[in-house]
Formats: structure tokens, C-alpha cells, sequence
């Protein structure tokens, strides 16, 4: 059979299951399709191809002896900041380019217990401090729509590589947007599940009150399926809650009649293009066929404020989680002198790239003594305004649609050197993150030919609702089923 | 909020981050600049507000005191850059 | 009252009066060390081998608040009349150093779990009371061991076997007006610790450590003059010493007309001074900020009952109760009651001493238990430099020893031997007597041989007596105690040497 790197995990799983493929043929198919393509789209930090092909025969015995979950079998890739024991684990920094974590991250344990088959690690921002993922020290990766420019980030070489069918599916991580912003540059379907809903434990901290993990697909159906894998309790994160995991792909019922649909106002920005805004009235009148309420007057007021507290408070955070680099435990370390200060600072200015640099020398600002009440205490304050709003708004509605972001996938070098500007392509997505409430992009048209994302905002755990609202759009609609055709 | 070459400074040092001459100039306007996008917070009335640090509202998440496995020495200091006798090593400390 | 720096009253310069304040962190007797589930028995172990990524400070590890720890603090804080807030949260505290795996120490900053307490001292007879500031929780960093090579050149090496135990920090108000008072604050706060069994206590070992702030003022004032705080001292003797030093120090200074700057001063044991430790070239800015990753604590009255109730009795309870229920001396219950182990050591001999006789003499037998456990044990477990839990010697093996005592099986003055070999050997009293052949003589008229050879070789000593010099039979006795090798019976010698020289 060709082309078994296109098919969606649930397609993958049908014939798994009916044993008309095996998982050493789909591995070997989609490990032939990402080499042939990765040396344009450089998606991927490290290959595990032995390991894969090693997992894939496990994978096929366990199917054989009727052991088998809709996860087993199926090729995937790892954002590279979430650990796995005896593989390196990079971060995307130079940092950490030779740290090989001696454990594994829950959510790996979890994919290595169903069987999973990790076909590599994917490249990001440093740290998973980016948009664009040119912030990677090691190389930058290209949007497979258009090479020319970039395929969002920081998740970005898990959101190009599902995108080329380097993978059936991926994991990445999002603490302002780093899962939406890059699944709707590159056409694909990116979840940030709820706070609290994921384990965190593995996953390389950037700012801890804000990331969650979550899937990276080619459709809803496969992005209910990783997380129901994936979400649930565990103890050793004392953030994550003790619900219960429903059965996430129960909820794609395809009906949204009377669905209230918030269209909140102060998300169809100005400076947003007119490619974007027009997809965004495409799906509003998709939602009215639908049966769906939609609500135009729906409005989060301090959605304006989400930038500058976003900017205070993630970059905090990661000044206190990025202090542990040292060179003293692992990773780089600066070793040409006999001051321990002088190797500690040097290491960390020769360790870090700028933007991670930037971010630790804001964050240590606003947390410094005379600063702290007007910066970090002032956007604390804002967070519980801002995630007010959306309480407010999901008493009348049950989801709301806004763009990902305000525009396409942008050309590579093009904001490289304008932190503010880059900033603002996560203007969309990262109130999402401080209110900590659930937030799906999937692709709703192209711009310029380049995908158009939207994004469905759900209640805090209301992932079914969201998902089932998503799910309903795509299957009304044929974007999800558009493939790039990388030249 | 203009920043100065001194609190670029400092606040490299407190972060220990070496720091060039030129990247206190780089960081120097790049701080400031995004610092001033800060100052839309201040038009913020948060009079009477909570601040918020978690958005998920739980309380007395408690680890029972049992013990777990420990890594073996070996792991401990696979990643080491430099060791002696079981231990890391690191310049003196005393200075 | 105040303590006075003893100036010359005389000569009229200011009268200073000394301030401390204390603070204390002790590590917790827990399993499990404070954020993960290494174990917590890590100073026994090699380097490095009670690790696990959550301690080591790996990239993409959470801590976990581990419940005892939570408990053991709420309860030295009940002990110490705290009050337990509804809320507290845990913070990080940010500083960058070789020891700290995370970069940062997760501690509690403006919610911490107790708040306003205090603990009494008795002070020359009164009873004076040390406000405690708050009790909060936090956790150990990782050793550092300073090495040279032969070519002079120096390097750290780092065990993370201590990094992230729990390290609960107690506060006091600067309520202490001179080092005694600060000795007194420290041994009673350590037996309040053992007492709840929440801490060694021990400060040699670095499991229960002191940090002093000093400071000199003129009586009266209320202004301060440069608060220096005193590290590095590693016993209650160092405390007392350092804080000494220091008193006199800074009234030297202030007397020759200086000004006292505000400062870290470290304790250089071996030379009885204090070395400023220059403010590092880093200044501190600790950036606290709430730890994301930890959810808030709430504490229900309920549960805060809860635990006061199950608090186990704490040394001035049993101080009184030794001084009402067992008539001991104030200074013998307050010997007895320092120290938790042998509080419990007393009391479990008195049980014991009490089943075998009548209620009646129980402080007779208790003054008896006290004198010896405060006297020849204590001096026995000192020169072993053993820990009364871990003696030979058991309760029972004690209050057996006393009973051939009152049965007149043995000997007054040869119990010491007994006891001294009971401690070495484990064995029982009896059979020390047994297999030495120690068993007290009272037999009249075997004792009759042995005086008539004394009376025959001691002519001066019986001319003396039978002069009146009481002294004599003293000495007649004791020879006879010596040819019988300590076996006779005193008293039964007394008599029989009073019969036969006629006497009174």
C-alpha cells in the first residue's frame, strides 16, 4: 500500500487492527517520506529510526496477541522539550545539546506503554521561547506550504512535520500559543488541553503556571485520541486535577444545533489580514448552517492588557526555571576558568540564545526588588481580569471562535529582529494561557496560499464541548483533507 | 521605561548571565521597548483584585511521606561535565 | 529588667543593652525528603546515592509537598502558641549557587504556615517570654567539600544527597537581651522539637542549625545601631560564645567612638572570634515569587484542633509534673526534662520502681533513679559518647540493680562497680554479683573475724575512739570494707564494731 504516511491515526489503527498493514510497513513508509522530505522542511532535531523500527515489531506482536490500542503501532514525534530516558532531549538549545535525561516524561511513559512508535524529536524555539522557531541554536524549520517561511513555533517542527506527513501525528507544548499559532500556519490541527489537564512532569519548563502539553494532528478525531491517552492525574504533577478521563472521541457528534458561538469582538484586531478575517466570516456562516447560535456581541474586554501580562508573566517564571542551567549538573558548561562565578555567568551567556536571554533578563526585571508591584503583582492582577472575561463570556456562550492568529505564516528572517512585532503573532492565543482554559486551532482556509487558523476556545475541562464543535466545522468543511506539495 | 547601561547591568548579574558590552546596547533598547508596551498595565484599575497564580483551583495536593527509588550514582552524573570521587565537580566555591 | 553589658558603672559612659533575635532551621525526621521520595536517611549513605531527577533539580521535574513534613511543622508551631492562618503558600526564593540544584530554593515568603507565637524561659529563677516570628518550611541545600590539589589549586565537589530535605525555619522576635538568654531560647526550643519528635536536635551534626542577629543599643533607645547577623556556629557552646564576642566587640567599637556596620559576621571556632564575611560580591535580591507549581495550602480549624490535640506532653508540662508528682529539686526535673529520651528514661524507671515497691516511697525511689541517671550514667554515656536510647543498660536493668540494693544483696559503694559493668557488658545486676562474687556479706559472724583483725591492727585508731574521736569508727569501718573488698554490709559492721569496743 503507498502513501500509509498520509493516513490519520484512526485510518492507521483500522487497518492496523484488521492486520492489513503492519506497523513496521507504515513505520518504514512514513520514515521513507520524512527522509525524502525533512532535508527541505528540517522539521526534525533527532531521528530514532533504529528504536522505531525496534518499537513498530513490538507494536505488531502486540496487536498479533490482540493487545492493541488505538495508539499502538502508530508513528508519532516528540516536541524535543519533553524528556526521553537515554534519548537527547535539546530544547533547542545549545544548552542542553548533549543532555540525554536519564527518565522519561509522563506523557512518553504513557505513549511507551500503548505502544507507540516515536519516530524522532522535533525542532522548536529555544526553550520554547518563540513563534517562528528560528530561535532553535541549531537550525530553523521551514512551513511546508511555503519553504520560504516559517512554520510558527515554538512548536513548529511538530506542527510541519504532521503538516508533511513526516509523522501521523505529534506532540508539542504551548504556553502562549506554541501548539495553536504553528498548527494553523501549517494546516493542521493543534489542541492546548485545559491547565491541569496533562501532566507537566517531563516536559521542560518554560513558565510553569502557563504550559500544558498536547496533540498535534491531522484531524479532530485524531486529536480526541492522543488525548485521551494522554490527560489525567498524576501525582507527580500537584497541578494536575483528579477528574476522571471521559472518552474524549465520544463527544465528535457532528451536531452543534444550538451550540451558543461566541465571536468575542476584541479578537478580529486591527492589523489582522484580510485573507484571515475573511476565513473567519467563511466559518461564522459555516457555524449558522450548522444550527449553531452564533453571538457577535460576545466581548472580553481586557483581552487588550493579555500581551504586556503575558510578557511579565511567562518570562518570571522562566527566569526562575532557567536558572538551574549552570554547568555544574549537565548540559554546557563553561570550563576556562577557576572563578566559579565566572564559569556560571559564562556559561549562560554562551549557553543561551538571545531571545531566551531577553526573556530571563525581563523576567529577572520584573521580579526584582521596586519592580515587583508594577510589573509582576500589577500582571497577576490583570491574569484574574483577564480569565474574569472569559467566565463571563461562557455564561452565555459555550465556545468561542476567534483567528489563531492575526496572520499567515510569515517569511523567514522577516521579524527576526523585532521582538515586539514577533510577539505580537501570539496576541490571539496567549489570553487562552492565562485564563487557563482549553484552545483548539484547526484550518479553516488559506490566505496568500497559506493556511488560516482557527481557533475554538472551551470552558476550563470543557474539552468535549470544544472538541465537538471543532470536529463538526472540519467535517463540514474540506481544509483538513488539503495537503501541501513540498517543492 | 528607559532603561540605563547600570540596571542592564544588574540585572544580568542577578540573573548571572555574562553580558558583552554590546549586548547591554542590544538589550538596553530592547528592554526598553518592550517595557514601554508593558505600561499599558498601568492604565489597569486592579484595586480590590486578587492576584492569580495558578488558574486551576486546587488546594492541599499533599505526597504521602513514603520513599521511591533513587537513580543509581551512575545516572546521577551521566550528564555531569565534570566529576571526582561520586560527586560533581565545580571551581572553588570559597572564594 | 534588661541585661546589662557589664560597663563601668562608675565612670559614667552609656549603658548598652544587647538584642538578638534567633533563627533556627532544623530538618525533619521524615521518611521521604521534603519535594520528592528519595530517602530522607541520606547522612549515612555515599555521595550522591539518595538522588532522583526532583532533587538534583533535572530539567522538567515538579516537586510534591510531602504531608508529614506539613504535619510536623503545624505541630512545632502549636507547641510554639502559633497561629495557623487559613492559607499559606510555598514561593521561590531565587539564588543562583553551586548548592542549589533549582537555582532557587523553594521556601515561604508573605503566607507562611504559623505566624506569632512565643516560647518561655526561665531566666535566674523568672520566667521570660521569646516571641517567635513564624514557623514556615522549606528545604535543605546540597553539600559542597573544598578540596586542594597538591599544586595549590582548589575545587568544590558537590553531594546532592542533602539537597531537598526538609528544613523547617523558626523565627524568633529579637526578644533576647544577652547570650544566655539565647542558650536558654536554644536548648528549650531543641527539647520541644525532641519532645514532638519532629528533629534530632542535633547540632554537631548540622541537623538542627542557628543563625544570630546582634545587636547593641543604649539602654532605653529604641533606635538600633547596625544589626550584624553571626553564621557558622555549630553547637550551643559556639552560640554562647560567638554571641559573647560579639556583645563585647561592638561596645568596643561604639565606645571608641565608631559606628557598628551592618553585616555578616562568621564564627571562627578554633580562634573564639568573629570574621566579617565580606559582602559577597553579588548583592541579594531574592525575587520571591509564588511557586507555580505547588498548589496553596489551606488549613481547616478542624484540622489545626486536630493536631493540637495529639500533641504530646512538652518539657514545662513534665517539668511541673516531675517537681508536684515526684518532689525532684527544680534543677534535677529541669536536667531530666531537657532531653526527651531521658525524660522518658526517668519515668519509665519510676514506673517500674513503682510495680516492684509500695506508692508511698515512689519519691524516695525517684530521687534515688534521678541522682543516679543524672550522675554515673550521664557521665558514663558522656565518656562513651553514647545515647541513652542506645544503651545496655534499660530501665529495667537499673530499678533490678536497686532492688538487690534494698534487699541488702548488694552493697551501696559496690553498686558503682556493678553499674560500671553492667553499662560495658549488658548484663543484668545480679549477674555482675553473681559470677564477681559481689554478693553483700551481713552474716554477723563471718563480719566478727574480720573486725577482730582490724580492731587487732589498728591499736592508734582504737585509742582515738575510745578517747571520743568520732572519726575513728569511720576509719574502722572503711578498713573493714576494704578487707571484705567492699562485700561487708556498713551497717552491720558499724554495729558489731560498736559492741565490741563498747562504745555508745
Amino acid at each position: 500500500m503507498n502513501d500509509l504516511h498520509r493516513l490519520t491515526i484512526h485510518e492507521a489503527h483500522a487497518l492496523l487492527k484488521d492486520k492489513k498493514v503492519s506497523s513496521v510497513e507504515l513505520t518504514r513508509s512514513v520514515l521513507k517520506n520524512l527522509e525524502a522530505v525533512d532535508s527541505k522542511v528540517r522539521a526534525c532535531m533527532r531521528l530514532t529510526a533504529d528504536t522505531a523500527l525496534e518499537s513498530a515489531a513490538a507494536a505488531d506482536k502486540a496487536i498479533a496477541r490482540g493487545k492493541a490500542s488505538v495508539l499502538t503501532g502508530v508513528p508519532m514525534i516528540i516536541k524535543d522539550n519533553m524528556c526521553t530516558k537515554g534519548v537527547t532531549t535539546t530544547c533547542g538549545s545549545k544548552m542542553l545539546e548533549n543532555f540525554i535525561p536519564p527518565y522519561d516524561a509522563h506523557v512518553v511513559e504513557k505513549l511507551k506503554a500503548a505502544n507507540a512508535v516515536i519516530v524522532a524529536k522535533a525542532n522548536m524555539d529555544e526553550f520554547a521561547m518563540g513563534s517562528s522557531t528560528e530561535n532553535s541554536a541549531f537550525f530553523t524549520t521551514h512551513n511546508p506550504w511555503k519553504l520560504d517561511c516559517v512554520p510558527g513555533g515554538s512548536s513548529g517542527g511538530s506542527a510541519a512535520s504532521v503538516a508533511a506527513d513526516e509523522t501521523i501525528y505529534a506532540l508539542g507544548s504551548d504556553t502562549g500559543g506554541s501548539i495553536r499559532q504553528p498548527a494553523g500556519f501549517c494546516g493542521v490541527v493543534g489542541l492546548k488541553p485545559t491547565y491541569g489537564r496533562v501532566s507537566r512532569f517531563g516536559l521542560v519548563a518554560f513558565a510553569s503556571s502557563l504550559d500544558q502539553i498536547g496533540p498535534i494532528t491531522k484531524d479532530v478525531t485524531d486529536c480526541a485520541i492522543v488525548l485521551n491517552a494522554i490527560a489525567g492525574h498524576d501525582k507527580r504533577d500537584s497541578t494536575t486535577v483528579p477528574l476522571g478521563v471521559p472518552d474524549y472521541t465520544r463527544a465528535l457528534t457532528k451536531d452543534i444545533r444550538g451550540l451558543r458561538v461566541g465571536v468575542p469582538r476584541e479578537y478580529l484586531v486591527e492589523g489582522m489580514q484580510p485573507g484571515v478575517r475573511k476565513a473567519i466570516e467563511a466559518a461564522i456562516i459555516q457555524f449558522e448552517k450548522l444550527g449553531a447560535k452564533v453571538d457577535r456581541k460576545v466581548s472580553l474586554p481586557n483581552t487588550r492588557y493579555g500581551l504586556a501580562a503575558y510578557y511579565i508573566l511567562a518570562p518570571s517564571e522562566a527566569s526562575a526555571n532557567l536558572a538551574r542551567y549552570d554547568g555544574v549538573k549537565y548540559g554546557y558548561s563553561y570550563r576556562d576558568t577557576t572563578s566559579m562565578w565566572e564559569a556560571m555567568e559564562k556559561t549562560r551567556q554562551f549557553g543561551f540564545g538571545a531571545e531566551v536571554k531577553r526573556r530571563i533578563m525581563l523576567g529577572t526585571y520584573a521580579l526584582s526588588a521596586g519592580y515587583y508591584d508594577a510589573y509582576y503583582l500589577k500582571a497577576q492582577k490583570v491574569r484574574t481580569l483577564i480569565r474574569q472575561d472569559f467566565d463571563k463570556a461562557f455564561d452565555s456562550c459555550d465556545v468561542l471562535v476567534t483567528p489563531t492568529s492575526p496572520t499567515v505564516a510569515f517569511k523567514i528572517g522577516e521579524k527576526a529582529d523585532d521582538p515586539v512585532q514577533m510577539y505580537l503573532s501570539d496576541v490571539c492565543t496567549l489570553p487562552i494561557n492565562i485564563a487557563g482554559v482549553p484552545g483548539v486551532s484547526i484550518p479553516a482556509g488559506f490566505a496568500d496560499g497559506l493556511p488560516v487558523g482557527l481557533q475554538f476556545i472551551g470552558k476550563h475541562f470543557g474539552e468535549e464541548t470544544l472538541l465537538r464543535a471543532a470536529h463538526a466545522y472540519e467535517q463540514a468543511t474540506p481544509w483538513h483533507t488539503m495537503k501541501p506539495a513540498i517543492a | 521605561m528607559q532603561l540605563t547601561d547600570e540596571e542592564v547591568r544588574h540585572i544580568a548579574l542577578l540573573a548571572r548571565l555574562g553580558i558583552s558590552d554590546a549586548e547591554v546596547e542590544k538589550f538596553r533598547n530592547q528592554l526598553s521597548s518592550i517595557l514601554e508596551n508593558m505600561d499599558i498595565l498601568q492604565q489597569v484599575d486592579t484595586s480590590g483584585l486578587e492576584p492569580t497564580s495558578q488558574s486551576v483551583a486546587l488546594e492541599n495536593i499533599y505526597r504521602e511521606d513514603e520513599t521511591g527509588p533513587s537513580l543509581p550514582v551512575t545516572e546521577v552524573l551521566s550528564n555531569a561535565p565534570a566529576q571526582e570521587d561520586n560527586s560533581l565537580k565545580v571551581n572553588a566555591v570559597l572564594e | 529588667m534588661k541585661h546589662q553589658c557589664d560597663t563601668d558603672i562608675l565612670s559614667g559612659v552609656v549603658k548598652y543593652e544587647t538584642v538578638i533575635g534567633l533563627e533556627v532551621h532544623s530538618q525533619l525526621l521524615t521518611v521521604s525528603k521534603m519535594y520528592c521520595s528519595c530517602s530522607a536517611d541520606y547522612a549515612s549513605t555515599p555521595p550522591n546515592t539518595h538522588v532522583c531527577p526532583v532533587c538534583m533539580g533535572l530539567p522538567g521535574v515538579l516537586p510534591t509537598i510531602n504531608r508529614r513534613a506539613v504535619e510536623f511543622t503545624v505541630m512545632t508551631a502549636l507547641a510554639l502558641n502559633c497561629s495557623i492562618p487559613e492559607h499559606a503558600k510555598f514561593d521561590r526564593k531565587n539564588y543562583p549557587y553551586p548548592d542549589l540544584m533549582k537555582g532557587y530554593q523553594i521556601s515561604q515568603y508573605d503566607k507562611p504556615m504559623s505566624v506569632n507565637g512565643y516560647l518561655v524561659i526561665d531566666i535566674e529563677g523568672r520566667k521570660k517570654k521569646v516571641g517567635i516570628t513564624r514557623v514556615h518550611l522549606e528545604e535543605d541545600v546540597a553539600k559542597l567539600l573544598h578540596r586542594t590539589t597538591p599544586e595549590g589549586e582548589s575545587y568544590s565537589l558537590v553531594d546532592i544527597n542533602r539537597a531537598g530535605m526538609p528544613l523547617m525555619e523558626i523565627v524568633s522576635e529579637p526578644d533576647m537581651n544577652s547570650p544566655e538568654e539565647a542558650r536558654l531560647y536554644l536548648v528549650k526550643l531543641r527539647s520541644i522539637l525532641q519532645y514532638l519528635g519532629v528533629s534530632t536536635g542535633n547540632m554537631e551534626e548540622g541537623s538542627f542549625r542557628c543563625d544570630a542577629n546582634i545587636s547593641i543599643r543604649p539602654e532605653g533607645s529604641k533606635e538600633f545601631l547596625g544589626k550584624v547577623e553571626v553564621k557558622n556556629m555549630n553547637s550551643f557552646r559556639a552560640v554562647y560564645r560567638a554571641l559573647e564576642f560579639e556583645e563585647k566587640r561592638q561596645r568596643e567599637v561604639l565606645d571608641t567612638g565608631g559606628r557598628i556596620t551592618q553585616e555578616t559576621r562568621g564564627w571562627v571556632d578554633e580562634k573564639g572570634i568573629t570574621v566579617s564575611q565580606r559582602s559577597k560580591e553579588y548583592a541579594h535580591d531574592y525575587r520571591y515569587f509564588p511557586e507555580p507549581d505547588l498548589p496553596p495550602l489551606a488549613f481547616s480549624r478542624e484540622m489545626v484542633e486536630q493536631v493540637r490535640a495529639a500533641l504530646p506532653e512538652l518539657p514545662e508540662a513534665k517539668y511541673d509534673r516531675f517537681v508536684s508528682g515526684y518532689s525532684l529539686t527544680p534543677y534535677d526535673a529541669g536536667l531530666l526534662t531537657d532531653s526527651r529520651p531521658l525524660a522518658n528514661y526517668f519515668e519509665e524507671c519510676v514506673g517500674l520502681a513503682g510495680k516492684s515497691g509500695g506508692e508511698k516511697d515512689i519519691a524516695k525511689k525517684a530521687k534515688t533513679i534521678s541522682n543516679w541517671l543524672l550522675g554515673d550514667f550521664t557521665r558514663l554515656l558522656n565518656s562513651s559518647n553514647t545515647r541513652i536510647e542506645a544503651s545496655n543498660i534499660k530501665p529495667w536493668h537499673l530499678v533490678e540493680m536497686f532492688d538487690l540494693v534494698d534487699r541488702g544483696t548488694l552493697s551501696g559503694p559496690l553498686a558503682k562497680t556493678v553499674f560500671e559493668e553492667m553499662f560495658s557488658s549488658g548484663k543484668t545486676a545480679s549477674a555482675v554479683v553473681a559470677e564477681r562474687g559481689l554478693v553483700q556479706i551481713s552474716d554477723s559472724g563471718e563480719l566478727a573475724i574480720i573486725v577482730d583483725k582490724v580492731i587487732a591492727d589498728n591499736d592508734k585508731a582504737i585509742a582515738d575512739y575510745r578517747a571520743g574521736k568520732e572519726a575513728s569508727l569511720t576509719f574502722l569501718i572503711g578498713q573493714v570494707m576494704k578487707a571484705s573488698r567492699g562485700k561487708a554490709n556498713p551497717a552491720v559492721v558499724r554495729k558489731i564494731i560498736v559492741d565490741k569496743l563498747g562504745g555508745n
